[in-house]
């Protein structure tokens, strides 16, 4: 093995990252970090390196992936629910991975049975996101298969929501469309056969022919309108129990009239009835809906990344600690939580002290400190060293689901959707034109009056214009995933048009977390002091505890038992780890002069045993394009900055913000959110920008909380979104299209709009079939789902994003 | 005349015989996943290099 350093920027030949600080070379082939370099040997040792042929770097970047723990899979009742067969040679599992992205992925997963010969076979679902494996269950297990997979960055993703859906709901559901699909369409093409003699006009030759045919096109049509169509009904009859008439209802009403009235017109042999207008109508709608569930499934994927709380947690059973489901947890249970896990239900602290972050159920974020015999509601995070509890309440495990969709972490303005607005009342207009139209026709035309009457509901359907907000924000969305920002719901799009200021968070946001440039003031640290602050720095949540761990992990993999932790927010922590006392943190804290000169850097003093060792200088360095990204939004918003650190870097942030910019420092992250709602009072509609870590509070507060991240799954439930680093110089570009997302939809009503009048004027004056209004109306839906899309892209092009 | 009739049944016979292969195609799940199969179809049945070892 061969490692050097290099100082030009190259390509990590497993994920494409471009290899920053140092570069690890391995047979002329570089990588930008341990774990990719050692996937790369795990796949080269079992010659699976046609993954590299397949398509140019296709790895995930193992630089920023989190350490995943599997261990909960070995507990039997959760690996019951996961697996989908079982018996005593085979177990067969499908598993939900999200980092499936191209050819090379299925190809290396399908091959998997390579690493390990216990694996005979290992199917992707590509659309889904979903890998099936089938192995022998003596020599494997789920969870090593879940640990193979993490180590080769197809990290699989177990979580509650999966476990409640496994996802196999919607499918089958997709499969019913195209069954209904399938015989509307069967229907279709054999009622427009056997209504060709009608047409023709061929009815005088055979009297009995024609009604032959006519009874045919009876028996078609009864699957279709009630299995095939059924659902028209079901969504009418529901709505109008609710006193709402929804836009099913038109439909509804429309294929129902048609069908009894061709019934009737040939139980009395009166004429040939619509049939091939009616099934030719509910299979375009069907193609309708079909389209649009898939265009629906496709922007679902950029929004799974609610999987944050624990499935197990580890219980006191004679004498030994072992994973259990946390929905098996009962009263009196004592359990043992680990830094950064969730407490999954309310609990009596039996060590001395623990500190329990709640920013997941407040927002704020200051962990509080707990002593012994406390007791401890459940979902607080716990920060610092590990602790034991007695669990006091079973675990409503829909209470630990619930805190996630919670009020709390809902903004409150209500905002009335247009289109629900709009359409209630469209709906009576519509059936009142329809009602009046085939009254006039009845008088003139008679012949022509059931006609009118359908093909004016049908024609008039506000499918478009139901279709138009739902599919530019999806778009929009869709963009933003691309460019790494992804919003928790739909609605953040329309609260980002409105936005006026902007808060920017310094430490992590502003300043680049991965360039960071540490070093080390001081003898240099031997490898066992390293592991000595590596143990006590990943205890901590802030930010220069991060670049600390970032710049010594190595790969040893010696464990260093953590007896004490203590974070003094605004100085630095202190903790025990085997007996040896380090403190890390600001001068004062560790008791040293203050060196000169510490302007543009921050610095972290150490001792180790009482005895002074040095510092470690960090300095700041801004993300690439700041500059340029706060020159455009200064023309638009108006900026402040909120920062914890020291008033220090205020002259180099005078020289990249533009003067008049408000800057606080030393906030805490209390003073963050009163600076936040203090905006807020005067008036603006403030966005803020943090790392999501000791500023959920602020987060929670503004109007749209931005959490800027170099790894996705750190994040609060607080933020409205997730930014990833790279995305922060597109920023203004990426409110820009949430703002021309506006104009769109309105463009796009105003076609809708048009196209509906239109339509509608030829349907009253007769001119239209229900059959060609059945084919209008999906177009109609289709042209503004394309404008929409095609102007966002349009847009988005125009922005470089 | 009857000959009509006979085809006409014939032809809807052979039509739902069909429908009926297009349900169990969705049924036993090829729509479920249309992109996979057809990078899968391209992938090379390579052997491995030693092909009696096991690791």
């Amino acid at each position: 093995m061969i490692t050097q350093e290099v100082k030009t920027k190259t390509k990590c030949y497993h994920c494409g990252d471009e290899c920053l600080d140092r570069e690890i070379v391995l047979e002329d082939k570089s990588f930008c970090c341990q774990g990719c370099k050692t996937v790369f040997e795990i796949l080269s040792e079992n010659d699976l390196c046609t993954y590299y042929n397949l398509e140019s770097a296709p790895g995930i970047s193992q630089k920023k992936s989190a350490d995943s723990l599997f261990d909960f899979l070995d507990n039997e009742k959760i690996t019951s629910q996961l697996l989908d067969f079982s018996d005593e040679k085979v177990e067969r599992v499908t598993l939900l991975i999200p980092n499936i992205h191209c050819s090379s992925c299925i190809w290396l997963l399908e091959h998997l049975s390579r690493l390990n010969p216990a694996i005979i076979s290992a199917q992707t679902n590509f659309s889904q996101r979903k890998l099936t494996v089938t192995y022998s269950k003596e020599a494997f297990s789920l969870r090593a298969l879940a640990e193979l997979l993490d180590s080769i960055g197809y990290t699989p993703v177990i979580n509650l929501d999966q476990e409640d859906a496994t996802g196999k709901p919607h499918s089958s559901f997709d499969k019913k469309l195209l069954i209904k699909m399938g015989i509307a369409g069967f229907c279709f093409g054999n009622v427009m056969l056997l209504s060709f003699p009608d047409y023709l006009g061929i009815s005088s030759l055979e009297q009995s022919y024609q009604q032959f045919f006519r009874w045919l096109n009876v028996l078609l049509s009864v699957p279709v309108v009630f299995y095939a169509g059924n659902e028209y009904f079901i969504s009418a009859f529901k709505s109008l129990k609710q006193r709402f008439a929804n836009i099913d209802v038109p439909i509804a009403l429309g294929v129902g009239v048609l069908f009894l009235r061709s019934v009737y017109e040939v139980v009395f042999d009166i004429g040939p009835g619509y049939f091939d207008s009616l099934v030719g109508l509910i299979f375009f709608l069907l193609i309708g809906k079909w389209f649009q569930n898939r265009t629906y499934q496709a922007l679902s994927f950029d929004r799974d990344y609610k999987s944050y709380f624990p499935l197990a947690v580890l219980t006191k059973k004679a004498k030994q600690y072992v994973p259990t489901q946390v929905r098996e947890i009962e009263k009196g249970d004592e359990i043992l939580i680990r830094n950064g896990e969730l407490i999954p239900a309310d609990a009596i602290l039996i060590d001395d002290k623990a500190f329990v972050d709640y920013s997941f159920v407040t927002g704020e974020s200051e962990a509080i400190a707990k002593g012994k015999g406390q007791y401890v509601y459940a979902g607080g995070r716990l920060s610092g060293k590990q602790a034991r509890f007695i669990v006091q309440k079973a675990v409503a495990q829909s209470y630990l689901t619930e805190l996630w969709n919670d009020k709390a972490f809902q903004k409150e303005e209500e905002h009335v959707r247009l289109v629900d607005h709009v359409s209630q009342y469209f709906t009576l207009v519509v059936i009142t034109v329809a009602l009046g139209a085939s009254a006039f026709w009845q008088m003139t035309d008679p012949s022509k009056t059931w006609l009118v009457f359908c093909s004016v509901l049908i024609i008039a359907c506000p499918c478009a214009l139901a279709l138009s907000t739902p599919f530019t924000i999806g778009s929009i969305l869709r963009v933003f995933g691309k460019n790494r920002l992804y919003l928790k719901n739909a609605d953040v799009v329309e609260k980002l048009q409105k936005v006026d200021t902007i808060v920017f968070d310094k430490t992590g946001t502003i300043t680049n977390t991965s360039e960071k440039n540490l070093t080390f003031n001081g003898e240099p640290l031997e490898a066992a002091e390293k592991q000595l602050i590596l143990t006590a720095v990943s205890s901590s949540t802030h930010p220069l505890s991060r670049y600390i761990k970032r710049y010594l992990a190595d790969d040893s993999d010696k464990v260093y038992h953590l007896e004490s932790f203590e974070e003094h927010v605004g100085q630095g922590i202190s903790a025990t780890v085997s007996g040896v006392e380090l403190k890390l943190g600001s001068a004062a804290f560790v008791g040293v002069q203050k060196k000169p000169g510490s302007h543009e850097a921050s610095y972290v003093y150490l001792s180790i045993g009482k005895q002074y060792r040095g510092c470690f200088v960090v300095s700041n360095v801004y993300r690439m394009g700041l500059k340029q990204v706060i020159n455009q939004l200064a023309k638009k918003f108006r900026l402040a900055i909120l920062s914890g650190d020291h008033s220090a870097e205020k002259q180099n942030l005078q020289h990249i913000f533009p003067s008049g910019t408000e800057m606080k420092f030393e906030q805490k992250p209390d003073d963050k959110l009163q600076s936040i709602s203090q905006l807020q009072s005067a008036g603006h509609r403030v966005m803020m920008l943090g790392d999501g870590l000791n500023d959920a509070g602020a987060l929670k507060q503004s109007n749209v909380g931005i959490s800027v991240s170099e790894d996705i799954s750190t994040f609060s439930p607080a933020c409205d979104a997730i930014m990833h680093a790279d995305a922060f110089g597109k920023l203004n570009a990426l409110i820009t299209l949430a703002q021309k997302g506006r104009s769109i939809v309105l463009a796009s009503f105003i076609i809708s709009l048009l196209y509906n009048s239109v339509g509608l004027s030829f349907a009253v004056m007769g001119w239209l079939t229900p059959l060609v209004a059945a084919i209008l109306m999906p177009l109609s839906s289709i042209t503004v789902v394309a404008f929409t899309t095609f102007m966002v892209k349009m847009v988005s092009l125009k922005l470089k994003l | 005349m009857s000959v009509i009739l006979i085809l006409i049944i014939t032809s809807i016979v052979v039509a739902v015989v069909f429908l009926g292969a297009f349900f169990w195609a969705v049924r036993s799940g090829q729509y479920d996943d249309t992109y996979s199969p057809s990078v899968r179809m391209l992938f090379e049945d390579e052997k491995k290099k030693g092909d009696s070892d096991e690791s």
